[in-house]
């Protein structure tokens, strides 16, 4: 693919600030933890971008482990929510704000 | 305009599309799908980078697995829709203009530098980014993280089965 380095880089950092909105603006528990997802996601695109333009496979090799964090991570995240839904029956993230269940 | 170009830009633009569909519908249900259909676009991005073994891992953990996990986790709890009510209503306008503030120093930063296109650093080979390539490195420079990583896999999946026990039950 021939295009110049920052068309991407400003593509990775869009999705990037979508994701942020996400975090920001939602108040649904599971879609703000899918804009973490997306955050992460355009990390890795910058880890691909410069892979490619510096020929070195590291890169690739760093986005493969970030990738196996990130399913470690939704698995943990995803048992805490089911945790939290058991006690408060929701996960409104504006309910959750006292440290005991 | 190259065909690489037009390439590019219809997939930013799905990729695009979808993250802000994402944001905004107001079923969680669709934003899952949303966000798979995301994560394959971006996948075909990393096959056009030279990143296939990247890309295939891309759509079998993350639009394959997490995303069932996600949708699976949805369902159970039955929590498409948050509830509705704003209890800060400023948050959304402060929101919107940090996003935009972010967004427009991150364009103007990578318009001010002088574009290197990715060809200029000279074609790479049929192999680059195979997954014959990405499993030596793994077994030869990255051993340690590669093992460290199994481990924290099986951390995940005690801690999983630990936090979602029915303490209850157990007792």
């Amino acid at each position: 693919m021939n295009i110049p380095v920052n068309y991407l880089l400003v593509l990775a950092g869009i999705l990037f600030t979508i994701g942020v909105l996400g975090v920001l603006i939602r108040r649904n528990a599971i879609v703000v933890f899918m804009s973490i997802e997306l955050m992460l996601n355009a990390a890795n695109m910058v880890f691909i971008t410069f892979a490619r333009a510096f020929q070195n496979l590291d890169g690739q090799v760093i986005v493969f482990f970030l990738i196996a964090a990130a399913a470690a991570e939704v698995a943990i995240g995803l048992a805490l929510m089911v945790t939290i839904f058991r006690t408060k029956k929701s996960i409104d993230i504006d309910e959750v704000k006292t440290l005991s269940g | 305009m190259s065909i690489d170009l037009i390439l590019f830009l219809g997939l930013a633009l799905v990729a695009v599309v979808t993250a802000l569909s994402m944001l905004l519908s107001r079923n969680a249900v669709h934003s899952a799908l949303f966000l798979a259909l995301n994560f394959l676009a971006v996948a075909v991005l990393y096959l056009l980078m030279n990143a296939a073994f990247v890309a295939m891992v891309q759509i079998t953990v993350y639009a394959g697995a997490i995303m069932v996990l996600f949708l699976f986790v949805i369902m159970l709890l039955g929590a498409e829709e948050a509830a509705k009510g704003r209890s800060l209503p400023w948050q959304t306008p402060v929101a919107v203009l940090c996003g935009l503030v972010l967004v427009g120093e991150l364009v103007y930063y990578f318009a001010v530098q002088k574009p290197v296109l990715l060809a200029a650093a000279g074609e790479v080979g049929q192999s680059f980014g195979s997954p014959a390539e990405i499993g030596r490195m793994l077994f030869d420079s990255y051993t340690l993280p590669f093992e460290l990583t199994s481990i924290l896999l099986l951390v995940a999946m005690v801690g999983a089965i630990l936090l979602s026990r029915n303490e209850k039950e157990a007792e």
